[in-house]
């Protein structure tokens, strides 16, 4: 009777804090102690289109959450209220609630210029502004009114981005003169240099080969010591080789024929890809998806 | 197909230039003055005395003082209609600058004539209080009583020429990717600091060869050019005076009146048009190049 006990007993004290509760819903994720965002009945919608539906998730400090599902069910629309990119989209609004450490992040006087100075983005494509490598990167600070100590913020930006010793000699060339792996370090770089809290990044890796992506995923890691990650991902080997949580999402066709983005499951990465709760969860990354 | 109809689009022109060297150069043959230091214009005179001095001053001065005015304001309007006004506005200024190139120039002439001109006084006398000591923005009202001067056909000019830099430019812009704009964007920026670091950094050699369009159509404008400046063929280095007269506006006054060798004469000033601008158009090459990505 008491063997068992004390194994019990030894596993809470190995395990990590965020997994001392057992199950998570798609309900927000209980057993997070320290959150960033808690995103609760999101619904964005486009126009007359509501794109996504009722999404309740909350997302981990210094944690990697990926984002998976198949195209179209509203990962980068959802990633984009993370730092009201969506705003600069003609008729886009959103209904429900993100709060930013318990402030909502869609407040009237919340000023959304300020939100993206401290939640930054890399994008799909490696976009380097046609500039010096330096500028690419001192552009952020200098909007954000730095102006002295930019040699040393642009070079810790380099270092931090795993990038440093590849361009340290030729800061003063174009930032397109880079390979495409290069330039998406780069404009991670970008986005560190303006020392955000969070990266939000939307399929990073979709435009480049495997060595450049392997880079990219270590650096991750190297990264999310310091930032907070959300990733949304095509790749399902990546969410499960970076992330700590996953959230699944799927688009499901309403009464009208109408398709919304769901999301269906949210949970540690291992639960997901080896015992996921779902049916089309299961479905979708054992490949049997549509 | 393509190298067969770009032969004969050169040939064609070779022929031309040909047939107007050689009907010029009897003429140059004939002058009794130097054709490139030569103000006046006699060419049908004995002995005949003509040359192009004149004409080259005023035709640079008058283009130059259009895209230097120009510019700044086609790039502003369109930087303004693309990002700045509402959407419903936006249209219907970028119509509206649509209908300023369809204006003919011969209505421009006779608003900058009868309009423009004659309430140009206030200007020019601001800009000598502030500006005289720069010389060429001196203003005598005796010398010019009507504002007939290289600056108000400048300005006219310069509204004729705006259309087609503006709307140039604001698809030049609209071709910037959104990748850029997103990039800025995403880091915070504010709408200025987003155009100046990905829409101008990108645009700037379309927004250059729009320039050089514009600079072209100045150049070879005749008519509002020739009904605002009062004929004058002699140099004078003050913007703000009456007179004046351009490549084009020679040989529109000129034609009517001229003998054989006359003709000849502005023969050779329109060749000497022809070079300059396809000079002004070989350096817009050669900036456009240099300039593509920093
Ligand atoms: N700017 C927009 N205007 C209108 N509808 C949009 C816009 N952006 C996305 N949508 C629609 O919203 C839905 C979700 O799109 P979203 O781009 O978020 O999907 P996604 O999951 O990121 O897909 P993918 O994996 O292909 O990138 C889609 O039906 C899409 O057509
Ligand atoms: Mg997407």
């Amino acid at each position: 009777m008491t063997e068992p006990r004390q194994g019990t007993a030894k596993q809470d004290e190995d395990a990590p804090p965020v997994q001392t509760f057992l199950r998570y819903t798609h309900r927000g994720a209980p057993g997070l102690a320290d959150t960033v965002f808690e995103v609760a009945d999101l619904s964005v919608y486009y126009g007359d289109y509501e794109a996504v539906r009722d999404v309740t998730m909350a997302i981990g400090r210094r944690q990697i959450t990926a984002m998976i599902g198949p195209s179209g069910c509203g990962k980068s629309t959802v990633l984009r209220c993370f730092n009201r990119m969506n705003d600069l989209i003609p008729g886009a609004r959103v209904s429900g609630k993100i709060t930013y450490h318990g402030e909502d992040l869609y407040a009237p006087e919340v000023d959304a210029i300020e939100v993206r100075r401290r939640i930054g983005m890399v994008f799909q494509k490696p976009n380097p502004f046609p500039k010096s490598i330096y500028d690419n990167i001192a552009y952020g600070p200098r909007v954000n009114g730095v102006r002295k100590g930019l040699d040393d913020i642009v070079e810790e930006a380099l270092r931090q981005a795993a990038l440093w010793d590849e361009v340290k000699d030729k800061l003063k060339e174009s930032g397109l003169s880079l390979s495409g792996g290069q330039q998406q370090r780069l404009c991670i770089a970008r986005t560190i240099a303006i020392k955000p809290e969070v990266i939000l990044m939307d399929e990073p890796c979709s435009a480049l080969d495997p060595i450049a992506t392997a880079k990219i995923e270590d650096l991750m890691h190297g990264l999310a010591q310091d930032f907070t990650i959300i990733i949304v991902t095509h790749n399902m080997q990546q969410a499960a080789r970076v992330s700590d949580r996953t959230a699944f999402f799927t688009a499901d066709v309403d009464d009208q024929g109408v398709r919304h983005g769901r999301l269906v499951e949210y949970d540690l990465t291992g639960q997901i890809f080896t015992t996921p709760s779902d049916k089309r969860t299961e479905d979708y990354i054992t490949g049997r998806f549509g | 197909m393509t190298a067969a109809a770009s032969g004969v689009v050169l040939l064609t022109m070779a022929a031309i230039t040909v047939f107007l060297i050689y009907r010029a150069v009897p003429a140059l043959r004939g002058n009794a003055a130097n054709f490139f230091t030569e103000q006046r214009w006699d060419a049908d005179g004995t002995p005949p005395r003509f040359g192009i001095a004149a004409a080259f001053y005023f035709t640079v001065l008058t283009s130059a003082i259009a895209i230097v005015l120009a510019v700044p304001v086609a790039v502003g309007v369109a930087l303004f209609i693309n990002y700045y006004a509402p959407r419903r506005l936006s249209s219907g200024l970028g119509y509206m600058v649509e209908l300023l190139a369809a204006v003919p120039s011969i209505v421009y002439g006779l608003w900058g004539f009868t309009f423009l001109a004659p309430h140009l006084t206030g200007l020019v006398s601001w800009l000598d209080r502030w500006f005289g000591w720069t010389i060429v923005l001196r203003y005598r009202p005796e010398s010019a009583p009507n504002n007939y001067s290289p600056l108000t056909a400048g300005i006219v000019l310069a509204i004729m020429i705006l259309p087609i830099i503006c709307s140039i430019s604001r698809e030049v812009f609209q071709r910037v990717p959104r990748e850029q704009i997103e990039a800025a964007q995403a880091l915070g920026a504010y709408r200025w600091e987003t155009i100046r670091m990905a829409v101008l950094p990108l645009g700037r050699a379309g927004v250059i060869s729009a320039s050089i369009l514009g600079l072209g159509r100045a150049l070879g404008e005749t008519l509002a050019v020739t009904m605002l400046l009062s004929t004058a063929f002699a140099i004078n280095i003050h913007f703000t005076e009456t007179g004046g007269v351009t490549f084009a506006s020679i040989i529109a006054l000129k034609y009517g009146e001229a003998g054989p060798t006359g003709t000849g004469a502005l023969i050779a000033a329109g060749l000497c048009l022809f070079l300059l601008t396809l000079a002004v158009n070989f350096a817009a090459n050669v900036i456009v190049r240099r300039n593509k990505v920093a």
